[in-house]
């Protein structure tokens, strides 16, 4: 499983809504735009953001014969996709699968997917703490997992949410990387006034109480809403942004972490 | 005790359950391959006696996570118990993993008390009760890292254990996608002598990243059979405090949630803004359904159109 694969993330919330796709796809292609060969992995079966995210919707996987092809974004074939999106004939269609299902599945594409050589393989998961991160945790005890980024939003109902998925990291013994603040201020664009609309600071005081690092904090950036639906690394587009800044930090911080030597 | 599923069990629903190469070995495979038995949960006789007195069951539901179902749960609830003073309302958090509802409804801390008639719900008002694992959790820290099976095991205790006594309308808010806990829900729930007692309330922001997803819930309520009442677009635009100026935070590239129901055919409610009063209220659990502004305005309409719809 995974043998060419050095790095592997997981983006963890246990709330939904608060950004763990445009984490995980920004976070692939600011990876990309370093110069690293990258995979992304979309573990959330009934909503799959990720094809729509990145202009993928639409594409077919085709069989090999050691398995499943993931999608190739461009062709310098440094990132590699794979998605329930890319499987359903019909964008519309429910995937009304209970637990075993989703197990099986996302062992497939753990196992039955050519994922190559890859840096890094980010994985993007659905809320919770339930069958597709259990599963996903015990298959992260064969390979070389680097650990959890933790996405959460600045607002209290949010936060009651994510403390209980650092617990589950705790209990599973998955490293928490550190907390990313999505959604922390909106500038409004007539008057430059900066309101809070989802509080403020949420981010920062969980990392502090459950003391692992915060990486980073995100405004509300309708820019970088625009770019859903391209392949455009916020990294070239949107350059001096804030959120440019965030994730040259992150990937800095990653690669500070990797250049050391990984075991599982 | 229920033994856990194989790992690949097709689900005893399906057409190949006991028949397929997985269910070798699981001990309840002759149960599941009979094709004269059907297979009828013990749960579902339980679950209907329990809630013979509640009229109407609400399912709030939405295939994203994050577009405020349970914020849309609380308010609806909130100004449907103030509007309607004589009628009773009770929530069911069937979020296991990550319940919002104790918060929401400014009922952190409180206890469940068990009596002879099961589990009392917590009382939010004169008029409004609530159950949600929240209340059994020791400390906000606790995390439910459950499979499906267990989850689908305290739904089912939620149902038919809890003493939800004569209730006008039952509110259920929901976690997003379409598996374990909405089947177990719909299974539980859905009475085909009586179709109109169960119906579902969709909720979605104007983004296309959300309503890609709320498609597909739509689906799954056709699939199942449930009436969908109509959509509620929440988040859909803001009024900056300073300027007054309104901005479009998640963009409706695609027609937001007003094209959607008419490609899927189904009814618009009503669009509530982004207000940071009620993100604010979100997080304290107070009551905003008292003062006057561009949300409680919504709500009116879409609490009318709910209540004529029931």
């Amino acid at each position: 499983m995974l043998d060419k694969v050095k790095n592997v993330i997981v983006v963890l919330s246990g709330k939904g809504g608060v950004g763990k796709s445009t984490v995980s796809t920004q976070l692939a292609l600011a990876l990309r735009a370093t110069g690293h060969k990258v995979g992304l992995l979309d573990i959330d079966l009934c909503g799959p953001s990720v094809p729509h995210l990145l202009g993928l919707e639409g594409r077919d996987i085709y069989q090999c014969d050691d398995g499943w092809v993931p999608i190739y974004t461009d062709e310098s074939k440094t990132l590699a996709v794979m998605s329930i999106g890319f499987l359903l004939k019909n964008r519309n269609d429910p995937v009304i699968w209970r637990g075993p299902k989703k197990t099986m599945m996302i062992k497939q594409f753990l196992t039955d997917v050519k994922w190559e050589d890859l840096d890094y393989l980010i994985i993007d998961t659905p809320p919770g703490t339930s069958d597709e991160h259990i599963t996903v945790m015990e298959c992260m005890r064969e390979v070389p997992c680097n650990g959890a980024i933790i996405v959460t939003t600045p607002q209290g109902v949010a936060l009651d949410d994510v403390r209980k998925e650092l617990t589950f990291c705790k209990k599973t013994g998955i490293k928490v990387l550190g907390i990313v603040e999505n959604m922390s201020g909106f500038v409004c664009p007539h008057c430059s006034d900066c309101t809070n609309i989802f509080s403020s600071f949420g981010g920062a005081e969980l990392a502090q109480l459950a003391q692992v690092p915060l990486l980073g904090t995100l405004p509300i950036d309708p820019r970088v809403g625009v770019l859903a639906g391209s392949t455009a690394s916020v990294l070239n587009e949107l350059a001096d942004s804030s959120t440019a800044q965030v994730l040259r930090s992150i990937v800095q911080h990653l690669d500070g972490l990797t250049a050391l030597p990984t075991s599982a | 005790m229920q033994a856990p599923p194989p790992e690949h069990c097709p689900g005893v629903e399906s057409e190949q359950a006991g028949l397929v190469s997985a269910c070798a070995g699981c001990p309840n495979q002759r149960i599941c391959s009979d094709p004269n038995k059907k297979l009828e949960d013990p749960g579902k006789a339980l679950v209907a006696a329990a809630m013979k007195d509640v009229k109407h069951k609400l399912l709030i539901l939405s295939g994203k996570g994050g577009v405020g179902k349970s914020t849309v749960t609380t308010l609806l609830t909130r100004y449907l118990a103030r509007s309607y003073p004589d009628s009773n309302f009770g929530v069911l958090d069937i979020d296991i993993c990550g319940p919002s509802q104790p918060r929401l409804l400014g009922a952190v801390g409180e206890n469940v008390h068990q009596s002879g008639s099961g589990w009392s719900p917590v009382g939010i008002d004169d008029n409004v009760c609530l159950m949600s694992i929240g209340f059994l959790l020791g400390s906000v820290d606790d995390a439910i890292i459950w499979r499906g099976p267990k989850k689908n095991g305290m739904i089912r205790q939620f149902l038919s254990e809890v003493d939800w006594g004569t209730l006008d309308l039952l509110l259920l808010d929901t976690p997003p996608g379409t598996s374990d806990e909405h089947l177990s829900v719909v299974s539980y729930l859905r009475d085909d002598s009586a179709p109109d007692s169960l119906k579902a309330i969709i909720v979605t922001t104007p983004q296309e990243v959300a309503l890609l997803d709320v498609r597909k819930e739509i689906n799954f309520c056709k699939k199942q059979r449930i009436p969908i009442v109509g959509v509620v677009e929440n988040m859909s635009s803001f009024r900056c405090g300073n300027c007054g100026n309104s901005s479009e935070i998640f963009p409706a590239k695609t027609g937001g949630a007003a094209a959607m129901c008419q490609e899927m055919d189904v009814p618009l409610l009503g669009s509530l803004p982004l207000d940071p009063q009620v993100t604010r209220a979100c997080d304290s659990g107070e009551d905003i359904t008292a003062i006057n502004n561009s949300t409680t305005e919504a709500l009116a309409t879409i609490c009318s159109k709910i209540m004529a719809s029931l």
